[in-house]
């Protein structure tokens, strides 16, 4: 190999390690934040849901419910006032007598009834499925606390102490589960998934169910789950997998 | 000059009762005030019972107020010209009703001072955002019509607005009763009859609050409150619409007894659920529909202290009704898995309990007394009452 060869080898060999070194980083930043930048609109084209397997789900356990009280800055009280963005419901099958323990939050419905009836729009879905509250249109009449089948939204009803920055919340309006949309849209999953996969249970699913490839696409098609109050046909975005219906 | 300041007694009295009603109405703006700051965590309400007593005073003063326009209506659209010199004090007194009503319906709100938001961001699937038309649209038209009544310039106006106040008033209560009959998922609700039951209701209850206010601003302007024969006619109205109520409710509740999902929410609103069936038996039945029902058939109880009476008694019925029917609804538990048993820290599968505070109360009077406020002051400013000894003609239509 003559000299000249050799240093242009070295040279591409170089400028290609600076070029790696320059781009990979944000090539994984972009996967990171799962191609959607801050300013991005959502995507209509991805659904997002939650598959829950009872059968993984002990009774007694509170992972998911502990998880979202400290990611949400709720005060975890179980008052009658107080919020609970998901609770675990202990069932037992009037039948059989089988029991279950399973934790019920918003549904994220495709047909929302708490979406039909704001007078405002404060109750509002995104085109990514997720059901949410505007905080700055709430007007705290609790209509959508009436029309929802699955008693999934709390009112704040005194004033909110430990708010998180990315949680607002507020005294006089109505509040309930945003499937943690602050850690979704930056490519994370919902606290109370993350909780449950680091205790060893993975009970909870979480992902896009428009996407025939993802895992909950492929568990909601393998195995038989049911939607809460299927017979309102509101369209959960919730499905459990082990609850008779 | 107004019949209420024609002597001097009248005039100290309508003084006292206007301060009376306004310190009332001063006191529940000062509850709804200590709401607002404390939040509801100071109500009896929770995340179960989510609308209370404050919403059992409006939705009757709402519901009353559509009612109260009957009068107006029997002889601006039906033409029975007996009544037509009722009908200015049948237009003031929806408009009172209504405002008393929303009064409270708005201090309940989580964020009342957003009031602003409500009026200018509308979602038109929301029965709510429509009923918040048809409640400024009322007010509107009322104005209107009360005008045509009193101006004789605009006298011919007053059959097409009063034809068209009715036609919006029956609107206006299908639209308050949808906002429960459109509540698909719970057992209380959520059925189409609630709409003609709650124009029965408004029937019964706006009459019942028309002849208590003609008899007191009649009593305080010391004029006869009611011809003789009009009186009568008054009576048996008032009678009808009790009964139709009383049926309207009888067809919802067997309808549920039908179904049989239903049969367990029925035996804990009429049987077993303490407070409400002795509320809904006693309470709406007895006292506020079959005593009043006594008074007004009973031959020897012709007069009008016994219509008053019984007046009274349906009115104290309706917020006996509407405790059950809201409060009571709201109690029993959502039906989220049926043929399962539930349990859990947000009361799944409870019922729960409700007990109204203080201030709630106080909001709830202050919109009766804010009813009470406007229709006193409007009848001292507007030639409202019927000129005593008016010769009123006896029944027939109109020629």
């Amino acid at each position: 190999m003559n000299p000249v060869d050799k240093r242009r080898r070295e040279f591409f060999g170089q400028a290609a390690a600076i070029a790696g070194t320059l781009v990979a980083p944000g090539l994984m930043l972009y996967e990171y934040a799962q191609a959607k930048a801050p300013a991005d609109p959502v995507s209509g084209k991805v659904r997002w849901g939650m598959l829950i397997d009872t059968t993984k789900c002990a009774p007694g356990c509170r992972d998911c419910v502990d998880a979202c009280n400290r990611e949400n800055g709720l005060p975890g009280s179980t008052r009658s006032t107080d919020s609970q963005w998901i609770r675990k419901v202990d069932l037992k099958d009037l039948r059989t007598g089988r029991a279950v323990s399973i934790p019920v939050l918003c549904q994220h419905c495709a047909e929302p009834p708490c979406v039909d009836v704001c007078p405002t729009g404060a109750s509002f879905k995104r085109e990514d499925g997720i059901v949410l509250v505007d905080r700055h249109t709430c007007i705290g009449c609790r209509y959508c606390m009436m029309a929802c089948p699955y008693k999934a939204r709390s009112f704040v009803h005194e004033p909110t102490t430990g708010q998180k920055p990315d949680v607002p919340r507020g005294k006089g309006c109505v509040e309930s589960c945003t499937l943690c949309v602050h850690k979704v849209d930056r490519g994370g999953t919902p606290s109370c998934v993350e909780a449950c996969a680091a205790a060893g249970h993975g009970a909870i699913v979480f992902g896009d169910l428009n996407d025939p490839q993802s895992e909950i696409s492929r568990r909601v098609r393998a195995a038989s789950t049911t939607q809460l109050r299927a017979d309102l046909r509101t369209d959960n975005g919730v499905r459990y997998q082990g609850l008779p219906g | 000059m107004s019949a209420l300041s024609r002597s001097a007694s009248a005039r100290r009295a309508f003084w006292l009762l206007l301060a009376a009603g306004g310190a009332v109405v001063a006191v529940a703006l000062g509850a709804a005030h200590y709401m607002e700051e404390h939040g509801h965590v100071v109500t009896g309400m929770n995340n179960q019972v989510v609308w209370g007593l404050p919403h059992v005073f409006a939705i009757f003063l709402i519901v009353a107020a559509s009612g109260a326009l009957n009068v107006a209506s029997v002889g601006s659209v039906f033409g029975e010209s007996a009544y037509k010199p009722l009908a200015p004090l049948s237009v003031l007194l929806t408009v009172a009703l209504l405002a008393g009503g929303l009064m409270v319906l708005v201090l309940d709100l989580g964020r009342p001072e957003r009031l602003v938001v409500a009026a200018t961001h509308y979602n038109f699937r929301s029965i709510f955002a429509w009923n918040m038309i048809l409640y400024n649209g009322l007010f509107a038209i009322c104005a209107l019509y009360l005008w045509s009544l009193l101006e004789r310039r605009l006298g011919a106006l007053s059959k097409p607005v009063g034809i068209a106040a009715f036609a919006w008033r029956v609107i206006l209560t299908t639209g308050t009763g949808s906002i429960f009959g459109f509540l698909v998922a719970r057992s209380a609700y959520a059925s189409g009859l609630i709409a003609p039951l709650f124009i029965a209701l408004s029937l019964a209850w706006g009459l019942a609050a028309f002849y208590l206010a003609q008899c007191g601003l009649a009593r305080l302007a010391g004029q006869e409150a009611w011809d003789e024969a009009l009186h009568a006619r008054v009576r048996r109205l008032l009678a009808i619409f009790v009964i139709a109520a009383l049926y309207f409710v009888a067809v919802h509740h067997m309808t549920n007894l039908y179904w049989a999902r239903q049969g367990a929410f029925e035996r804990f609103i009429l049987v077993t659920g303490a407070p409400y069936p002795a509320l809904f038996w006693i309470g709406f039945v007895g006292l506020g529909s079959v005593v009043p029902l006594a008074l007004l058939f009973h031959p020897r109880l012709a007069g009008p202290r016994a219509t008053a009476a019984a007046a009274l008694l349906v009115s104290l019925g309706a917020l006996a009704f509407l405790y059950v029917f809201i409060i009571g609804g709201q109690a029993w538990p959502l039906e989220i898995f049926p043929g399962y048993e539930a349990a859990s820290s947000f009361r799944d599968g409870q019922v729960d309990g409700y007990a109204p505070s203080l201030p709630e109360l106080l909001l709830g009077l202050g919109g009766v007394a804010a009813s009470f406020v406007i229709a006193l002051a409007g009848a001292r400013v507007l030639p409202i009452l019927a000129p005593p000894k008016v010769a009123i003609p006896a029944a027939g239509p109109a020629k």
